[in-house]
């Protein structure tokens, strides 16, 4: 069984950087990546009637956007550098649902760009890097 | 477009503001007067009493609906109010449907539609008329009351209407009409029909009217007095904004403000009932001894089991039908699931919010008694209970708080405001639901009835609350007329499945997932 690697991955400049740092670690150690891209969705949040009544089409609207948009481009730039991908696409607490995937996976690392927070709402809210830092069970790659 | 409209609005505000106040209140009692004549004969037809007895035919019928579901469902709302607990904290959530709705922001979105000012007002009028007794039938009503929430919310998802873009509609109309040719019975159809005219009037007149007038009194208690048709424009301006005008994101803002008020109201009644915790006694004491003898109230005992049973309806609105449209939208592969939480509504809503307000009201002794008799005396119209400021509704709940911790009437009228708010936001949708019923969806068709709905916005600020109130009553009450004649035809299918269900979960073929 070959090694694998889990990527975080979004829409952020440093995602961007993750992948290519990824790509190339990928291809030294010969190990698979699974790009895991988590929307942020809260159980317990509040929402409007109409937020409700609409929530099932916009899941799905939702879900189609970040496959077209986030998750295909990378699965091509990384199968064209020769490299076995798969992608992952959850709903959840974002640090939260990267351990589970990390878990289910197996995988042996992962690596997550630095998401641009200020420094305000990083201190009110934790960035998502600063907490997978401290709650994977596997070595964590920050990369700016 | 909203630009446009602003400006002319602002203008025509300055210059109402500037006219003669006298002339003001004059306009106010005009509205007040057409209303209450237009709409008498409908209110005494709801309320019409049993032939020779002063017990409203009404009252009766909720009691009596409520206890049937109590029993045909084996007392649900006591022996599965663990399984609701656990499937609001997402134990039974499956991990694959993260994203879509779940069962507590259901039960969240559905409670900020019925916690409001029945809460606040409503609570107070049943006490100012009824006596503390009336908090006695109350809770009773709450905790019969789950039943009916139970068997209506589990048919509101069962037979709700799903389009191909995604979207859903449910509630009454839906069920009436499905659930009837289902089992082959007449008649659904015009239950249906006749359940969204009586939907369409409760959301003009509870869902709104009671609202906006309750707010215009807690406004004008800590304002001072002024004409009740300008808080009327103001707040129906920004109703408009949101329904008409499409600003979602004060809509949203208020969601997301309402649970706190809440949190905040429950909390302050606590810590005055802990403050006189040495009263909790005879509060209880007064709640019990009033709720048979009516402690020298008008019309006794029956008086207190009617305000009570009166209020905690327009509260929690259970049999009422319209928890069944809000839940309805929510996607879930056992609509039963959606009965149990919601069988929660009126628990929360009654039996520890009103309890709440009830207690605070009796607690600050705001009702006045003889001191020789012991009991209440009433007012010089011999209609309520003389209260220690001549409060009544809004005023008095606002009055008991205060006399506790000072400077809280501004934080309540805040709170009544957003609650107000929020619950004409929620009926808006609900009255929308049964125009588009009827009527069909179209954009035309919708903007009417939004407009409709901001006019009464204006008209119930505007009215004294006697009208108001019995209006508001009489409207929601004939919603759960046809709803309840409508559950006992349907009950059937949902005891299918609450027996499917629990042979399912014994089996372990619904599991735990946390």
């Amino acid at each position: 069984m070959s090694k694998k690697l889990v990527l975080g991955f979004d829409d952020s400049e440093s995602a961007k950087a993750a992948l290519d740092f990824a790509t190339t670690l990928a291809k030294a150690q010969g190990a698979e990546v699974i790009v895991a891209h988590v929307l942020e969705w809260s159980p317990y949040s509040f929402l409007t009637k109409e937020e409700l009544e609409e929530r099932h089409m916009r899941r799905k609207e939702e879900l189609a956007r970040a496959e077209d948009a986030l998750l295909k481009p990378v699965l091509k730039k990384l199968t064209d550098a020769g490299i076995s991908a798969t992608t992952v696409l959850r709903y959840g607490h974002i640090a939260d649902t990267l351990v589970d995937i990390i878990n289910e996976n197996k995988a042996e690392q992962i690596v997550i760009g630095r998401t641009g927070h200020s420094a305000l709402s990083s201190r009110l809210f934790g960035s998502v890097a600063g907490s997978l830092a401290q709650a994977a069970p596997v070595p964590v790659t920050i990369v700016p | 477009m909203k630009h446009s409209l602003k400006t002319p609005l602002a203008a025509l505000f300055a210059l109402l503001a500037l006219s003669a106040p006298a002339l003001a209140q004059s306009i106010d009692e005009r509205v007040n007067e057409i209303f209450a004549n237009s709409t008498g004969w409908f209110v005494s037809l709801i309320f019409s009493d049993f032939p020779g007895t002063s017990f409203p035919w009404i009252v009766g019928w909720l009691v009596i609906a409520a206890t049937v579901f109590t029993i045909y469902f084996g007392v649900v709302q006591f022996r599965w109010v663990g399984h609701s607990i656990a499937l609001v904290k997402g134990d039974y959530s499956d991990p694959n449907d993260a994203g879509e709705v779940s069962h507590f922001q259901a039960l969240a979105t559905a409670l900020s539609g019925t916690v409001g000012l029945g809460n606040i007002a409503g609570v107070a009028v049943a006490i100012g008329i009824g006596g503390p007794g009336a908090t006695f039938w109350m809770i009773l009503a709450g905790l019969m009351g789950m039943a009916s929430k139970f068997t209506e919310c589990t048919l509101g998802v069962k037979y709700r209407n799903e389009y191909p873009d995604g979207k859903v509609s449910g509630g009454p109309m839906y069920y009436l009409s499905k659930g009837f040719k289902e089992r082959g019975i007449f008649g659904g159809g015009i239950l249906a029909v006749l359940f969204s005219v009586f939907c369409i009037l409760g959301a003009l007149g509870g869902g709104n009217m009671f609202q906006a007038n309750q707010a215009h009194a807690q406004l004008a208690n800590v304002l001072g007095d002024y004409p009740g048709w300008i808080t009327g424009l103001v707040m129906a301006s920004v109703v408009f904004a949101v329904i008409v005008g499409g600003l979602k994101s004060i809509a949203k803002v208020t969601e997301k403000v309402v649970p706190f008020m809440g949190i905040l109201y429950v909390g302050t009644a606590l810590i005055i009932i802990l403050m006189n915790f040495d009263q909790i006694g005879t509060a209880f004491g007064r709640i019990f001894e009033g709720a048979f003898t009516g402690l020298g109230v008008a019309g006794g005992m029956v008086g207190a089991l009617i305000q009570g049973f009166r209020r905690a309806a327009f509260s929690n609105e259970a049999g009422v039908g319209s928890a069944a449209i809000a839940h309805s939208a929510v996607r879930t592969k056992e609509p039963i699931t959606e009965g149990f939480v919601s069988l929660l509504e009126p628990f929360i809503d009654t039996v520890v919010v009103c309890t709440m307000t009830a207690l605070v009201i009796i607690i600050t002794d705001q009702l006045v008694t003889d001191p020789e008799t012991g009991l209440f005396v009433l007012n010089e119209a011999g209609t309520a209970i003389q209260t220690v400021g001549d409060n009544s509704g809004v005023a008095l709940t606002s009055a008991a708080f205060q006399s506790s911790i000072d400077g809280f009437k501004y934080i309540l009228a805040l709170a009544v405001i957003l609650f107000a708010f929020s619950t004409m936001l929620s009926w808006s949708y609900y009255g929308l639901k049964a125009w588009t019923y009827l009527f069909g969806e179209g954009q035309t068709k919708e903007l009417i009835f939004k407009l409709i709905f901001c006019i009464f916005v204006v008209i119930g600020a505007a009215s004294s609350l006697g009208p108001v109130i019995d209006f508001s009553d009489a409207a929601i009450f004939a919603m759960a007329v046809v709803n309840v004649l409508g559950l006992y035809f349907l009950m059937p299918i949902v005891k299918r499945e609450l027996q499917s269900y629990a042979s399912r979960l014994r089996s372990g073929e619904i599991k735990k997932y946390k």
